[in-house]
């Protein structure tokens, strides 16, 4: 009994110890596996993995140039960047937005209007571009979302450099303004270099010279921890910053053609005719480009857009005016130089003109006529006959095809965007636009600058330049020079011109002195200066037609009925250095009304009180 | 006859002569040895797992205290004793189970705690012990190998537990058990027809198992065929940890230089994913040291079961043993993506106290049982 017991005891004890032993070689196997498995994971794939690893820590980064900054003629800064601390949300990387806010609200004061902003700006961001919910952040604000932030994911602060504009209104409508980027714009910007970039120029210089002033992007692999926060820079390669401006434009000459136009509604624009620089360009009423920058509010926006003196249309390079009078000297040098007038040939103004075998009367804008005129005297007096008759005489053809070179019809090529071309009637356009044949009529219409004839007060400053200098027709710029950071020296921009030949250079001579007889006894004779002669040619530009036996009244016309008055001038004729144009929207009288701008400007241009490096050789002419 | 008997004991040299310094304590100086190894390379890589934070070290340093002492206490207990207890420690750690599913603590969306006042714990720990003891209890009154009756009311006794715990939901708490079962019939020699048809049994039981799991369990078994349908999901955590164990290479990154544990890719970290952490720092050489100490103190305890005296502690020592390495196995197999992501730590190196408890706990109970001999002395 004990002898059996004692067997199966030895026997159980056997069986146990073998499935110990058992046990032993499954765990052996089984831990076998796993080193296996091991094997394949850290010896075979190893390098796999690493690449893994690292894509997941080491992320790149773009790093955003700084915008070039801008100066006037005078080094005076038009176009500033300061740095603003802004509260962004990363939209794709939050639960509950609204939630998110709400807490953020907390921490952060937010108004509603940051929530107008936040949602306007939400509807056209680029994917994963954070979208700031608040703008200038205090010092205090950016500690206390330090300690608190960690909470937010998805919500980080962002130092970046925001575009200012200390003159505002004076230069908004040359410098343009820029904005955050938007769907639209992300389709044609090379993508890889505005990686880290919020803002693009939107227009005038800012969107023409964007390629100069945004730079070149940086980059730098930095290592983030699983929740997208950076814990130390692995490796950079900075941005370049984008290439400073140097303008043509003197903020001064700016503010005196501003203020000269007062609360007028109209365009002035000025310009070196030796260089084609642009010393001022002002459209009034202006608008502050500031509130553009970060987006500006609806209430704002609506503003400006339902106010009708149109504060947001740049008039000098978009608005398109029947050039009137203004186009006459340029209608006289066609005559002369297609040979169907000479200096010498006398019209006979009877107050009216009738083409042949037509019962239409083209008035003269003297009721009484001018009697007989010369050349030089129908542009002193503005005769309409004398320049009916011209046009009639030259045809449709030759009159545009002459005008076109000055740059009628056609964008000046200013690096201001937006720039509009006018319109220089043609036979050919008139075919295509109106499916019509050309009437005679209208070419008499077009020779003294009505009818479909447009032009901006830039194509008719440019045009005015040309005749300042003998034919040659500078493309205008704003920017004189382009600055690499930390570059000694700023390099200048090409020049692009053209020039017109006429058989007879006198002819130049000829115009010119007309023009400054203008000033000196003709329509514009209340600007006539002692200092220095200039010369110039008053327009005015019907807003609507007349009957043909209506007569214009100024003083019962309603405001925005009354004509346009333009004026273009350049000045000292014998070496001109200042060129311009200038419209007053239903200013009455070119002569009247925009003519004194004009003296105001040339007053302060040739006077040297803008120009410090002009003072001394202009000191004295202020003393005659 | 007495002659006979304690030749029979004699074959142990344990049994013969004065007991040594480590059986008067009762403890078992290799096991020791490679458990104190073990812990100590443990609180080094929660060192680096848990960012340096020496409060963290220091809190598992307690536990470990207290995880240390329990088994010095248990080892004190003869196999007698507690083979005594087993029916009662089995009945209050089911009683507890039930009255955990009825008025237990929420935590992490699934009911395992049970409050007293100053202490809460997890009821389904006991019965990491009580089952096996409760199993070796019930086959050790009778010869072995165990007769089908006997191995149908164990699996009984095993399932009870199983189920309730897998109702909290706790899988892995309740693969653990069950494995505890298994383990016990494994080693008491069950038959191998029975093993089979065991196999049979659970393969066709699958499918219903299936339909019984929580969404969360599923979704882990599915993402376990697939991690990569689901990467920001419930994919990440298998993605993460074989990208931080295949970059470890064979040297690893370095003590405190893994990326992916420290710049928090790698999610729990501390805690079941722990094992990414050390093949990522230590590397193929790191792990197969681990390796081998896990082996060793495994095939200790195998030796330990082949040397016991009684069916009782050869069956409980036997099945303890195996049950730590299921927790080795299960752990790295999950993490190293062979195995299905089940909640199971890697034994005495994860951070938290509940199984370190319970596992030093069961190594006291193996220690007991080699320690607390019957001396061929004492029999003649």
């Amino acid at each position: 009994m004990l002898e059996a017991n004692l067997e199966d005891r030895k026997r159980e004890a056997r069986l146990v110890a073998s499935r110990a032993w058992i046990a032993a070689a499954l765990v052996i196997a089984a831990l076998s596996l796993v080193v296996v498995r091991l094997m394949h994971l850290q010896v075979d794939q190893h390098d796999h993995f690493s690449v893994l690893s690292r894509d997941n820590r080491v992320k790149v980064q773009p790093l955003p140039p700084a915008r070039g900054l801008v100066y006037d003629a005078n080094g005076i800064l038009l176009a500033d960047n300061h740095p603003s601390f802004s509260l962004e949300i990363t939209i794709e990387k939050v639960d509950d937005l609204d939630a998110t806010i709400e807490e953020l609200s907390r921490v952060i004061r937010i108004e509603p209007r940051d929530r107008a902003r936040f949602e306007r700006q939400k509807q056209q961001r680029m994917r994963f571009q954070g979208v700031p919910i608040r703008l200038n952040l205090t010092p205090a604000e950016v500690a206390r979302f330090a300690v608190d932030g960690h909470r937010f994911a998805g919500v980080d602060i962002r130092a970046e450099l925001v575009r200012t504009y200390p003159l505002g209104e004076h230069t908004a409508h040359v410098l343009g303004y820029v904005g955050r980027i938007n769907e639209q714009e992300l389709a044609r910007i090379d993508k890889s270099n505005y990686a880290g970039s919020h803002f693009i120029g939107k227009g005038g210089l800012e969107k023409a010279h964007e390629a100069l002033l945004h730079g070149q992007v940086g980059y730098q692999q930095v290592e983030v921890n699983a929740r997208g926060r950076v814990i130390r820079t692995l490796e950079s390669q900075p941005p370049v910053s984008g290439k400073d401006l140097h303008l043509y434009l003197d903020i001064g000459l700016q503010q005196v053609a501003k203020e000269a136009l007062g609360e007028e509604r109209g365009a002035v624009v000025a310009l070196d005719p030796r260089n084609g620089g642009i010393l001022a360009l002002v459209s009034n009423p202006s608008f502050d480009p500031n509130l553009f920058v970060e987006g500006i509010s609806q209430t704002d926006y609506q503003a400006l857009l339902s106010s009708p003196d149109k504060p947001l249309f740049n008039r000098a390079v978009r608005g398109q005016y029947p050039p009137g009078s203004t186009i006459k000297q340029f209608v006289a040098l066609a005559g002369l130089a297609a040979g169907v007038t000479t200096s010498r040939r006398a019209t006979y103004c009877s107050g009216a003109f009738s083409l042949p075998g037509h019962s239409h009367r083209f008035r003269c804008w003297r009721r009484g006529g001018h009697g007989a005129l010369s050349l030089e005297q129908a542009l002193v007096q503005s005769c309409d006959v004398y320049f009916y008759d011209l046009a009639n005489r030259l045809g449709i053809d030759r009159l545009s095809g002459f005008l076109s070179d000055f740059g009628f019809g056609a964008p000046t090529g200013i690096d201001v965007a937006g720039e509009l071309g006018g319109l220089m009637p043609t036979r050919e356009w008139k075919q295509r636009v109106r499916k019509q044949a050309w009437y005679p009529g209208e070419t008499l219409i077009v020779g003294i600058g009505q009818g479909s004839f447009l032009a901006t007060p830039l194509q008719l400053a440019v045009a005015t330049a040309a005749i300042a200098n003998h034919g040659k027709v500078i493309r205008p710029q704003v920017a004189r020079a382009a600055q690499a950071p930390g570059a000694s020296a700023a390099e200048q921009l090409p020049l692009v011109s053209h020039t017109i030949n006429l058989a007879d250079e006198h002819q130049w001579g000829l115009i010119i002195d007309a023009m400054a007889k203008v000033v000196e006894s003709g329509t514009a004779r209340r600007i006539r200066s002692t200092d220095y002669r200039i010369a110039g040619k008053t327009g005015t530009s019907q807003v609507f037609s007349l009957g043909q036996n209506q007569r214009y009244n100024a003083a019962t016309l309603p405001k925005h009925l009354k004509d346009h008055a333009l004026f273009v001038a350049f000045a000292p004729v014998e070496d001109p250095r200042i060129a311009l144009a200038v419209i007053v929207e239903n200013g009455g009288g070119g002569g009247a009304t925009a003519a004194p701008v004009a003296r105001r400007i040339i007053d302060a241009y040739l006077g040297g009180a803008s120009e410090p490096s002009a003072q001394s050789d202009t000191g004295g002419e202020r003393g005659d | 006859m007495a002659i006979r008997s304690s030749s029979y004991f004699s074959e142990d040299p344990l049994d013969q002569g004065r007991p040594g310094f480590w059986q008067r304590i009762h403890l078992d100086a290799p096991l020791l040895a490679g458990l104190l190894a073990l812990c100590g390379f443990g609180l080094m890589v929660l060192f680096s797992a848990s960012d340096q934070d020496p409060a963290a070290v220091e809190r598992q340093l307690v536990r470990l205290g207290v995880a240390f002492g329990l088994m010095i206490a248990v080892a004190q207990v003869s196999p007698a004793r507690l083979r005594s207890w087993s029916p009662l420690l089995y009945g209050v750690g089911v009683t507890m189970l039930i009255a955990v599913l009825l008025v237990g603590d929420v935590g992490k969306g699934a009911q395992r705690w049970l409050d007293f006042g100053i202490v809460r714990f997890q009821p389904s720990e006991i019965l990491k012990l009580a089952v096996p003891m409760m199993l070796a209890w019930m086959l050790s009154a009778r010869a072995l190998p165990p007769k089908l009756l006997w191995v149908v009311l164990a699996a009984v006794a095993t399932l009870i537990p199983v189920v309730l715990i897998a109702k909290q939901p706790d899988l892995g708490t309740s693969l653990l058990v069950a494995s505890a079962g298994v383990m016990v019939l494994f080693v008491a020699g069950m038959g191998w027809v029975m093993i089979l048809s065991l196999a049979g049994v659970v393969a066709a039981v699958t499918p219903l198992v299936w339909i019984g799991l929580h969404d969360y369990q599923r979704e882990r078994v599915l993402t376990f065929l697939n991690p990569e349908s689901d990467p920001l999901g419930s994919g990440y955590h298998i993605i993460q940890s074989k990208i931080a164990i295949g970059s470890g290479g064979i040297d690893g990154k370095g003590w405190l230089n893994g990326t992916q544990s420290h710049l928090e890719f790698l999610p729990e970290r501390n805690t079941d994913f722990i094992f990414a952490v050390i093949g990522e720092e230590f590397g193929f050489t790191g792990i197969l040291a681990l390796f081998a100490l896990y082996l060793f103190i495994i095939l200790r305890g195998l030796v330990i079961t082949a040397r016991a005296q009684d069916r009782f502690g050869r069956l409980l020592a036997g099945a303890l043993t195996l049950v730590f390495f299921v927790y080795v196995f299960v752990n790295t197999g999950m993490v190293t993506g062979l195995l299905p992501v089940v909640g199971v730590p890697l034994p005495l190196i994860s951070y938290g106290g509940t199984s370190m408890v319970t596992l030093m706990a069961g190594f006291g109970i193996i220690m007991g049982i080699h320690t607390h001999r019957i001396r061929s002395r004492a029999a003649s």
